[in-house]
């Protein structure tokens, strides 16, 4: 009910400023990598505190008549307990007359300025990711409840054979049980069905975590509830490129710029990269592809403006020797000597080194 | 003026020339042969000497109809018209009468016209009728510098020639200095042979006019309406020329009356003597041997404008001649020094009072009543100098309303306040146009071509001596001197309609801005009352709330939509006075070039 109170408050505020004769103004965070600071200590990016004001006037009337519709729709949607995914809050819109959007890229950006605005996560306004949240199996058992009865009920993550436990959209009700060792979060479900396969969390005592590529809020919340419950250390396996260092990785462990005023809760600081390095191309002589001109942009503008790269020498060292090198690997690359490669010689080789380990 | 160069390059007709200009002229002697010339060339020679004879005027006018202006019978009909109408412009304007000319063209049935164009003009004296209307190059105007219609003193009776040359009739004129004085009336043909008037008829004659010249000639000609006929160049000369009165009846039977717009009389034009920088060697030579001054000094200070005692002896100290040599002592080798001369000291510009501009005001007025448009400018710019010659250049400028949009834009060119209806690809002023840069002004332009958009452009220019390209005065020749302050001239009218149009534009913004912000301000009240649950009266007031204040921080705008009322001096019929038939110009244009009287 704190959101409807916070929309509530805004409104008021705007219709005080109209009263009065005076421009109401709408006051957002910035959400950029720009606007974010990084303390290694607290493991996460913080919002700097840049915002954006948007003043009525007629360049701005369009947006701003959105951005109310938009907080109307919340706060029907928080009353009524009921949920709307990105796309529907779209096509709700078409309902606004001339404010309806014309495509769903604006709703999104909107509803996202929205969020930052009142420093909440959207879905505690009502509106939830459409994306699914990543698959696990392994050993751990999920305490949630029925959503008919609310009786609880225990999800044994180890019984779900080739298939798989989905994150649920929200995740903070949810309880754990295990005794696993760690928890290994992989880029791809191709990589998780092989490891499913051949029981890989079984032998390593492991819990693992597919997040199809960029992981969502769901599972980066789920990461972190499960690692700080259970204490169990996390370990990430990705491509060796720019998009598994720079988007997957570190988004998982230290947020994005995007939504940084949920980074502290949405990110995952004890993470450890064991994934694909440039040096592990070198080592295990994996075959490569020559960087796109898309990576190499991602590598310089990380060197450049990011402050998790610029907080971590190894990374920045990785960086440079990955555009040296002006290649990139994916996991399925080790396939080369082997299929099972990975899980007889690869896992187990750089769990048990740490030195191989990137921040 | 005659393109004299051209004929020499004729040798059939070289020995002609004496006859043109020449009353006494009498048989060229014989070429002589020298004796101890090889006998094959002396054969050659008395073969060409059978060849080479006396070409009758008729003949030179026929070969060279075009340079006059009478290439088709369309242009014919134009052309004769133009003349007469212009002499009489001339002749009342000198006189400070304020000009009333009837023009009337009678269909005669297979291609034949009877024109008679009557003014109210000072008249002409009996003797000199004749050789006005009958005789080629005899006028008033040649040697004047002085800002006329006419410039040669050719129009008219060529005019005359060719009425009688397509039909055989002689010309009837009709001229009365006064109330006092009969009127003379006079048949005349021309003496194609020599180039001298036959009288036929010659008596006096009652007529109720106080003074005044009638011209009735028949001709072999072609009347079609459009942009290059009689009714469309009426029209202009009644535009550029607000002081006259014309009343036009055409084949048709259509009487229209263009009333004067103003009582006001233009200003005098005056006449100044040639300036040493528009002298040529050959002019200067004739103007030594005319002179009546007494020494080679005398001769400069009075034969010239701009030169005074001072110049006189710094321009003999620098041809090295004695100031008291008799003008006719002076050699053509001396001439050339003089010329040398001239170059080289520093002679202040012509006096530039003897020119007489329409005046930006009238020009715009003469534009409003033709086109009715949204915006209208116009410049005078101060006098300049081309070779030694005074000239004034204006223009005016129409955009929007209901001049259409698409293609070129419409260039109306006038020379001493007479329209220019023919060979506008090849004129200084449409070449002037071209090299502005239009499209900082805000029309499309691409490259050096006439830009496009809805708009008129009106150029005038007004000098003692207008440089045409050929005789029939349809073109103005391409001195940098005259483009270039063409240019400036529509720079100005430029900035002008810039102004105009980003004005424009800027409204057309703040309109749809404000429409923009009407559309979304009923969802702003909406969302807030979703939010805070309040009363649609309240909703109401909030939406009205939101528009006085975005209506307040914008402030008032301007109405620019077009009002097609506003204009006053519009004259619809007036407008459409040369429009209809449009399509067979071109055909015309083409089709009778090469057509025979």
């Amino acid at each position: 009910m704190e959101v409807i109170e916070q929309i509530k408050r805004q409104a008021k505020d705007i219709l005080e400023h109209i009263k009065n004769k005076k421009k109401p103004q709408l006051e957002s965070p910035i959400r950029s990598l720009g606007n974010v600071h990084y303390d290694i200590e607290k493991g996460f990016f913080e919002l700097k505190g840049q915002t954006k004001s948007r003043t009525l006037a007629a360049s701005t009337v369009k947006t701003f008549a959105q951005t109310l519709k938009m907080m109307g729709l919340s706060k029907e949607l928080v009353e009524t307990n009921d949920i709307a995914t990105k796309r529907e809050a779209y096509y709700v819109s078409k309902n606004w007359g001339d404010a309806r959007f014309k495509e769903q890229t604006e709703s999104d950006t909107v509803m996202d300025d929205v969020e930052a605005m009142f420093g909440v996560n959207r879905e505690q306004m009502g509106f939830i990711p459409e994306e699914k949240g990543g698959d696990i199996a392994g050993r751990l058992i999920v305490i949630d409840k029925s959503p008919d009865t609310g009786k609880e009920i225990r999800i044994d993550c180890t019984k779900f054979g080739s298939g798989a436990y989905s994150i649920p959209s929200s995740v903070e009700e949810i309880k754990f049980e295990t005794n696993a060792k760690f928890i290994l979060a992989i880029e791809t479900a191709g990589m998780f069905q092989r490891l499913v396969k051949h029981n890989y969390w079984k032998t390593a005592d492991c819990i693992i975590i597919s997040m199809g590529g960029v992981p969502t809020r769901a599972c980066r919340r789920f990461i972190r509830r499960l690692s700080d419950d259970m204490n169990l250390p996390v370990f990430v396996f990705t491509d060796g490129d720019p998009y598994g260092f720079l988007n997957i990785y570190r988004t998982l462990k230290v947020g994005s710029g995007n939504a940084a005023h949920l980074n502290q809760f949405f990110c995952v600081p004890k993470a450890k990269f064991i994934g694909i390095t440039p040096q592990d191309i070198i080592d295990y002589k994996l075959p490569s592809h020559p960087l796109k001109e898309v990576d190499i942009k991602r590598i310089k503008d990380g060197l450049k403006n990011d402050p998790f790269v610029a907080a971590h020498k190894n990374w920045k060292r990785a960086l440079k020797q990955l555009l040296e090198m002006k290649v990139r690997a994916e996991q399925q690359a080790l396939a080369k000597h082997g299929l099972n490669f990975v899980i007889s010689n690869y896992l187990p080789e750089k769990i048990r080194n740490p030195s191989s380990w990137l921040d | 003026m005659v393109d004299y160069q051209k004929l020499y390059k004729m040798p059939e007709i070289t020995r002609s020339l004496h006859s043109f200009g020449n009353e006494n002229n009498s048989q060229e002697p014989k070429l002589e042969l020298e004796k101890d010339q090889p006998e094959v060339e002396q054969v050659k020679a008395h073969e060409m000497a059978k060849k080479q004879r006396e070409i009758s005027i008729s003949e030179f006018f026929e070969k060279n109809r075009h340079l006059l202006g009478f290439d088709n019978k369309r242009k014919a009909l134009l052309t004769t018209i133009k003349e007469a109408v212009d002499n009489s412009l001339d002749a009342c304007d000198d006189a400070g009468i304020l000009p009333e000319i009837e023009v009337s063209i009678y269909d005669m049935e297979n291609d034949r016209f009877r024109l008679i164009i009557e003014d109210n003009g000072p008249g002409i004296v009996k003797k000199q009728i004749p050789k006005i209307f009958a005789k080629l190059l005899y006028g008033s105007k040649f040697h004047s510098l002085k800002q006329n219609r006419g410039q040669q003193g050719i129009g008219i009776s060529a005019s005359v020639m060719y009425g009688q040359l397509t039909t055989g009739r002689p010309a009837k004129i009709t001229s009365k200095i006064g109330v006092n004085y009969p009127a003379h009336y006079y048949e005349l043909h021309i003496n194609t042979q020599n180039n001298k008037p036959e009288i036929i008829k010659d008596e006096e004659k009652e007529w109720s006019k106080n003074h005044g010249t009638r011209i009735e000639i028949d001709l072999e000609g072609s009347y079609i309406k459009g942009s290059q006929s009689v009714d469309e160049y009426l029209k202009q000369t009644a535009i550029i020329n607000p002081h006259t009165t014309i009343i036009y009846a055409n084949p048709k039977g259509e009487q229209i009356i263009f009333p004067r717009a103003t009582d006001k009389h233009p200003k005098q034009s005056e006449e100044i003597k040639p300036h040493p920088h528009g002298v040529e060697l050959g002019m200067l030579i004739k103007m030594l041997t005319w002179t009546k001054a007494k020494t080679i000094k005398q001769f400069l200070q009075t034969e010239f404008s701009r030169v005074g005692n001072k110049t006189a002896n710094e321009l003999l100290e620098e041809a090295a001649i004695i100031p008291k040599t008799k003008p006719q002592k002076i050699s053509r080798e001396l001439a050339e020094r003089i010329m040398k001369a001239i170059k080289k000291i520093k002679i202040m510009a012509p006096p530039t009072n003897c020119i007489s501009p329409i005046g930006a005001e009238l020009l715009e007025k003469g534009l409003k009543k033709e086109v009715n448009a949204e915006f209208y400018t116009s410049v005078s710019r101060s006098p300049a100098v081309y070779r030694g010659n005074p000239f004034i250049i204006e223009a005016a400028l129409a955009y929007g309303g209901h001049i259409p949009s698409e293609g070129s834009v419409q260039i109306l060119r006038f020379a001493n306040k007479v329209p220019l209806l023919y060979q506008q690809g090849a004129c200084a002023i449409t070449e002037s146009i071209g090299k502005t840069s239009w499209r900082s002004y805000g029309l499309q332009q691409s490259g050096d071509n006439n830009p496009q958009g809805p708009c008129v452009i009106l150029v005038h220019i007004a000098s003692v001596w207008v440089p045409f390209t050929s005789e029939a005065k349809e073109a103005i020749a391409h001195y940098p001197e005259i483009i270039k302050e063409i240019k400036l001239a529509l720079q100005e009218v430029g900035r002008n309609l810039y102004k105009y149009i980003a004005k424009k534009r800027r409204v057309k913004d703040e309109l749809k801005k404000r429409d923009y912000i009407e559309k979304y301000i009923p969802a702003v009240a909406e969302a807030l009352k979703e939010i805070l649950n309040f009363s649609d009266i309240e909703e109401q007031n909030v939406i009205e709330l939101l528009e006085e204040m975005l209506e307040q921080q914008r402030g008032a705008i301007d109405k620019m939509e077009f009002d097609e009322n506003k204009n006053q001096e519009y004259d619809k019929d007036f407008a459409d006075i040369g429009k209809e038939e449009q399509k067979n110009d071109e055909e015309e244009i083409e089709g009778k070039n090469n057509g025979s009287y």
